[in-house]
Parts: C-alpha cells; sequence; structure tokens
C-alpha cells in the first residue's frame, strides 16, 4: 500500500479562491496595498519612459518643456534616470507595502489557526498549507498588481498629456511602456510572495494541537 | 483468547513546561483497547483526558513512554506517515466540531478522501452516502454556519468516518450540544461502531456515555483510576440513577 497524502492542484487552487472570497474585504485591503505600491512604481517608470522618448527626439523645445518639468537634462544626455531620491521613495513604498502584507497575511493565518490544525488533523501535510497561502498571495498579487500597474501607467500617461500637450501622443514609446508595466506587474507579484512566506511557514509548522487549542 | 490491541500505551508521561514550573499532566499511563469496542475515557476537568486524547491521536508527542497504533510505535513515524496515520487510520470528532467554515458540508466531508487520493466523483459519492447516513440528506450545500450545532457535529461524524478509519476519536464529542442532540451523536457512534467493527474512543465526562460504553477508564490526576468492563458498569450506573 503506498502512504502517499495528495492534494491536487486543481483542489488546492479551489480552496485558496475560496478562502479569499469567504475574507473579501480582508483581501480586498491587502490587494489594495498592492495596488498602490506597484501603481507607484508603473507611474514612476513610465514617466520616465515618456520623458525619455522626448528626449531622443533632439527636440530643442521638447527638452525645455522637459526641464521645466523638473527634470535635469545634461547636453548630451540620451536617457534619463530616475534620480537617486525617487528611487529612494520607490523602495521605500514597496517596502511599506511588503510590510503591510505581512500584517494582513499574519492575521489572516492567526484567524485560521483552528482551520489550518483541522487540515492537518484530516492528514494535511506542512506544504499543501504553505501551498495554499502561496496561491493565495498569487491570485491577490496578480489581480492587485494588474489593477495598480495599469492605473500607474494610465496616470503617468495622463500627467504626460497634461504637461506636454497632445503632440506626446505620437512619441509614447508603447515597447518600453509595456516593459515597465510588465515589470511592475512582476514586481508585485514578488512582493505578495515575499509577504506571505513567513506566515504561511509559520502557519504550516504549528503542531495540530496548538493549533487547536486557540480560542476564538 | 487473545485479543487484537489497536492501540496500547506504555508509560507514558507529559510534562508541560510553563517556563518557571513544569506541570506534570499524565504521570504513566498504561492502557490496552481492544480492536472494536466502545471506549469511554472519563474523568474531571483538568484529569489530564484531553490530553491522553491527544496522545492516541498523534496530536502530540509524549514526554516519556510509548504510544503504539496498530501495534506501530508512532513516535518512529515521519512527518508523511503520520499525515497519513491521521488520514487513514483515525477519525477525529471535536467538541467544537472544527468544521472547515469556508466550505460546505460535502467538501468538509469529502476534503480527507481527497487528502487520501481518492478521485473527485468517488469521493462526491461517498459523501453523499455518508451525509445521508448520519441524517444530513439534501444539507449537503450547506455551509456549516447555516447548519444548527447538532448537525454540524453529524457533518462531522461523516467527516470521521470518509476514510473507513480503525478508530475514531472523539474528544468531549456532546460537549456544546443540548441533552437530546448529544444523545443523538452517540447513539449515531454506537451505531457506527456496531455496524462497522469500528473502534471508538471519547474523552467525555458526560454520563450519557456510560450506557453505550462496553469499557469505561478513569482517569484521574494523570492516573488510570479504574477500568469497568460494560457488564461492571451498568450494576454502578443502575445504583446511581435509582
Amino acid at each position: 500500500m503506498t502512504r502517499l497524502i495528495v492534494l491536487p492542484w486543481k483542489k488546492s487552487v479551489e480552496i485558496a479562491y475560496k478562502s479569499i472570497r469567504a475574507r473579501f474585504f480582508r483581501s480586498l485591503v491587502t490587494t489594495f496595498t498592492l495596488v498602490l505600491a506597484v501603481s507607484f512604481l508603473a507611474f514612476s517608470q513610465v514617466s520616465i519612459d515618456i520623458a525619455d522618448a522626448m528626449l531622443v527626439t533632439g527636440d530643442t523645445t521638447l527638452c525645455q518643456m522637459l526641464m521645466r518639468c523638473g527634470y535635469d537634462i545634461m547636453p548630451g544626455d540620451t536617457s534619463l534616470a530616475a534620480s537617486p531620491k525617487q528611487r529612494w521613495i520607490v523602495t521605500l513604498s514597496l517596502l511599506v507595502c511588503v510590510v503591510g502584507i505581512i500584517n494582513a497575511q499574519l492575521m489572516s493565518v492567526t484567524e485560521r489557526f483552528r482551520e489550518i490544525g483541522t487540515m492537518k488533523c484530516l492528514g494535511a501535510l506542512d506544504r499543501f498549507i504553505v501551498r495554499i497561502f502561496v496561491l493565495e498571495a498569487v491570485m491577490e498579487g496578480f489581480a492587485g498588481s494588474f489593477v495598480g500597474a495599469l492605473l500607474g501607467s494610465f496616470t503617468a500617461f495622463l500627467v504626460a498629456l497634461l504637461r506636454f500637450g497632445t503632440d506626446t501622443i505620437n512619441l509614447l514609446p508603447w515597447q518600453a511602456i509595456s516593459v515597465s508595466t510588465l515589470t511592475a506587474i512582476v514586481t508585485g507579484i514578488g512582493l505578495s510572495l515575499l509577504g506571505v512566506l513567513y506566515p504561511a511557514v509559520m502557519a504550516a509548522h504549528m503542531q495540530p494541537v496548538e493549533a487547536m487549542r486557540v480560542e476564538q | 483468547m487473545s485479543k487484537k490491541h489497536i492501540v496500547r500505551v506504555t508509560d507514558v508521561t507529559k510534562d508541560f513546561d510553563l517556563g518557571k514550573i513544569v506541570v506534570k499532566v499524565l504521570k504513566g499511563i498504561n492502557l490496552k483497547i481492544e480492536t472494536g469496542k466502545y471506549v469511554s475515557i472519563m474523568g474531571p476537568s483538568g484529569s489530564g483526558k484531553s490530553t491522553l486524547f491527544n496522545m492516541i491521536g498523534g496530536l502530540d508527542k509524549p514526554t516519556q513512554g510509548k504510544v503504539f497504533i496498530d501495534e506501530v510505535d508512532i513516535a518512529q513515524l515521519d512527518a508523511y506517515e503520520l499525515a497519513w496515520l491521521r488520514c487513514r487510520k483515525i477519525g477525529y470528532i471535536f467538541q467544537t466540531f472544527n468544521l472547515i467554515p469556508v466550505m460546505t458540508a460535502l467538501e468538509n466531508v469529502t476534503l480527507p478522501m481527497t487528502f487520501g487520493g481518492t478521485p473527485n466523483e468517488a469521493a462526491i459519492e461517498r459523501g453523499m452516502k455518508l451525509l445521508s447516513q448520519v441524517g444530513l440528506e439534501g444539507r449537503h450545500s450547506h455551509k456549516p454556519s447555516e447548519l444548527s450545532g447538532g448537525q454540524q457535529q453529524r457533518v462531522a461524524v461523516a467527516r470521521a468516518l470518509a476514510n473507513n478509519p480503525s478508530i475514531i476519536l472523539a474528544d468531549e464529542p456532546t460537549g456544546n450540544l443540548d441533552l437530546s442532540t448529544g444523545e443523538e451523536i452517540i447513539n449515531l457512534l454506537k451505531q457506527l461502531s456496531m455496524e462497522q467493527g469500528t473502534t471508538v474512543i471519547s474523552a467525555t465526562h458526560d454520563f450519557k456515555m456510560l450506557n453505550v460504553s462496553d469499557q469505561v477508564i478513569w482517569i484521574r490526576d494523570g492516573r488510570v483510576e479504574k477500568i469497568q468492563e460494560r457488564d461492571e458498569l451498568e450494576i454502578h450506573t443502575g445504583g446511581m440513577s435509582s
């Protein structure tokens, strides 16, 4: 007889999806943290992409417009890197986002101690628990990052239109913008995973008795 | 006549280290439980019966001594084998029901079968059969929050039976139920143990349990006080009730 305990992927996804739906508001808060951070990241990246495209044209009026908007352009520059300050702010916002996610996921784990303990009594392995939490994080991460990246890129686009006029539409570097948006999405999912790892492993390593002893 | 012992507990002690003091909850328990019996572990609160119950169920490890289930020392099992044991050999019933709140009654019952590798259709079919066996036909799509306490405990009984375990461990199964509902659950457990030859071990301080038990193990202060067989018991409880 094979002494194997299994949890098919389809079932894990189903359980994770149901858990998110059951705690919709909580998941929404977690997701919203991610939306904000990722949209900020996407906004600053796409803004630089657009400014880059304007600079590359070599048009002096465009360059003057950029300088008036606060970009530091040295003569002979062909691309604009984010200023160190800007990078710091983005990094900081991502850090705050991860801390927020860890906080929300720890709450979610604590709330579900009994559920986790029960599952372990029914024969769930540690890695099933980790897997369910990670799947939830990936789903939330994808939804949040997707919305955030679109929101950020769209805002950057709108701001460019307002600042530099409608002529910029023809200059939009679509390829760079899509790369930046995708990077933002992947970063967002990464952050979500980073945030769930500690809570999930903590939950999975708990002895069933300890989990059951928790009062609710 | 040699009888098969499904559970054997030898010299089990359990200490809880609370930092400043060490509480000795179990002080050397020796037990043998025969296959197919309905055994009640009785004792006042704080006597260690829940701790003993957790040891037998492989949910906690003894400080000293050994617990054998089907002649296998559970301290020797690795995480996979322990999970397998919990999934296939033992069915748990808890005082607080412990159904998974986000799943329907049917999903709660099929979850152990999913872990055990039963294909989905077969699991659903068996789940429906078990639910009707515990008298919950037509309630399979209800969430635990939409069921009464007694109904939730019935779902828990069905879930405990899902993988045809050899042992059902019930920790105060009637603790959160009213008198008549508790009696229904007790009768359900008794009927199942008689029909399927499943060993039922329940930790309880509910005297209604005595009537159906084949054997009662009295625990007091971390030790086995006495073990009574059914025939000795009836005189005793008869004397009490008259």
